[in-house]
């Protein structure tokens, strides 16, 4: 029975696999270039993105043939639905990782002047929600999903923390204001890339989830 | 799900001789809207449709025990006039089967059955089936002509008309577009929309997407038993039982 119909679904998991393995990557290695200021690497990432939006559209193509040829419903119907924003939300951290690759290839003309350390802690906290959420997804594991949602109160914490401390330090006129500007950047695209991971944790809760519900996830 | 319905059946059990066809079936239809029966082969969802309006009595070796209320009233009770039944709640069939005659006498059957010899009262009343069955403009013209010389889709709205034609409470449905072909099958899907506007309308389907497409409520059947009941949209995103969800997705095997 629906032999056709699971080996495609199987394909779809196998692609959302390797576009979060892409995410994963691109994120980790922003961060490692922006803290070690290597600009080959960190041109490198921005050079990489179009591949995760490559990745991006083959996985909307393969959920439109799902849709097109299989007419689902149940949970097949939410699992692609799911995958089709899920893509949405892992294309943005892509980008996001980008961004920073980009920043950091301005930053690494001079010496840190702000305390990266924070930054430091801030990247480790949003990677942690990312690979969990990406997790939570392969091993549809709703229990998972639903900390990484919780996680999410957390960086969003330490961004403020970050910021405040960014604010101190322009107002003392050290002269490194725009490197400080900068960082604030990097920042609020960690923060922001939290608030993707939790994003398709959501997706991963709705495509488990048996529960009725009317709504989709916002 | 609901606070009013049309037909109420309590503790339906429907008996082939030793072969136990539907068990322990409750359920209530919602009037002004279309419910739809889905379930494989030998399910029993055609039986039960026919018990709705007494179809099966003809069946040998029949046995039927519970309640099917109609408007609170027990359809089974004695002394229940099947014909009268029947003229409130009507039926359409899998293959179109008009009556070897011109399309008018088609439609004017029923109520001249019932009584009816005015001729201008009957032309109003076929000129209203056939457009209450979204077929009039297609054959004002040829009235008079043979209704076999239609087309599946036209012959089977034509099937509707006559059914509409008694003023019917109730219009059952045995997969009425299994024999059609898609743009006629689009007509009649178009046509339940109108026609639960004012009549509360049963479906047998086999096609999961019609019954998606046009079923507000949506009844699954598996082995002669009612295993899950509820808003179609509901049934085909978050189905409650194992078995629902294995056959709506195709897993049934």
């Amino acid at each position: 029975m629906r032999i056709k119909f699971d080996e495609q679904l199987k394909n779809l998991n196998n692609e959302m696999i390797s576009m979060s393995a892409m995410i994963e990557k691109a994120i980790q290695e922003a961060i490692d270039a922006l803290l070690t200021q290597n600009i080959k690497k960190a041109k490198q990432i921005m050079k990489d993105d179009e591949l995760v939006d490559r990745e991006q559209k083959k996985i909307e193509s393969i959920c439109f043939q799902l849709l097109i040829q299989q007419q689902p419903v149940a949970r097949d119907l939410r699992i692609i639905t799911a995958a089709m924003k899920m893509v949405t939300d892992m294309e943005r951290i892509g980008d996001q990782a980008a961004d920073i690759a980009e920043l950091t290839v301005m930053l690494a003309k001079d010496p840190y002047m702000p305390k990266v350390e924070h930054i430091k802690k801030m990247s480790f906290e949003t990677i942690t929600m990312l690979i969990k959420a990406v997790e939570a997804y392969v091993e549809q594991d709703m229990e998972k999903a639903k900390e990484v949602i919780e996680h999410d109160d957390v960086v969003d914490e330490l961004f403020l923390q970050v910021k405040n401390e960014l604010i101190a330090l322009m107002k003392k006129s050290t002269g490194c204001e725009e490197q400080a500007a900068d960082m604030l950047m990097v920042n609020k695209y960690l923060e922001r890339i939290g608030d993707h991971a939790s994003n398709i944790a959501e997706w991963v809760i709705f495509s488990v989830d048996d529960h009725v519900r009317d709504e989709f996830p916002s | 799900m609901m606070e009013t319905a049309k037909i109420k059946v309590k503790k339906l059990n429907l008996y082939y001789g030793d072969n136990h066809a539907l068990k322990d079936i409750d359920i209530k239809i919602r009037p002004k809207a279309v419910t739809a029966f889905i379930g494989p082969s030998g399910c029993g969802k055609s039986t039960f449709l026919k018990t709705l309006n007494r179809m099966n009595d003809l069946v040998e070796n029949v046995k039927i025990e519970g309640e099917v209320l109609l408007d609170e009233k027990d359809i089974y009770a004695p002394g229940v006039d099947t014909t009268i039944l029947r003229k409130k709640v009507g039926m359409v069939f899998q293959q179109p089967n008009p009556f070897p005659m011109s399309i008018y006498d088609n439609i004017a059957y029923g109520p001249r059955i019932h009584g009816i010899k005015d001729k201008r009262k009957l032309d109003e009343i076929v000129e209203e089936s056939l457009r209450g069955a979204a077929i009039f403009d297609e054959v004002k013209d040829r009235l008079k002509k043979n209704a076999l010389g239609l087309s599946g889709g036209q012959q089977q709205r034509i099937c509707i008309a006559r059914a509409l034609a008694v003023c019917p409470e109730v219009l059952l449905m045995d997969e009425p577009t299994s024999a059609l072909d898609p743009i006629s099958t689009s007509k009649i899907e178009d046509l339940m929309e109108d026609l639960k506007k004012k009549y509360t309308v049963v479906i047998v389907t086999h096609n999961m997407q019609q019954a998606v497409r046009v079923a507000d409520d949506t009844a699954f059947f598996l082995l002669g038993e009612l295993i899950e009941f509820r808003e179609t949209k509901l049934l085909f995103s978050y189905p409650q039982d194992k078995r629902t969800e294995d056959y709506i997705t195709g897993r049934f095997g």
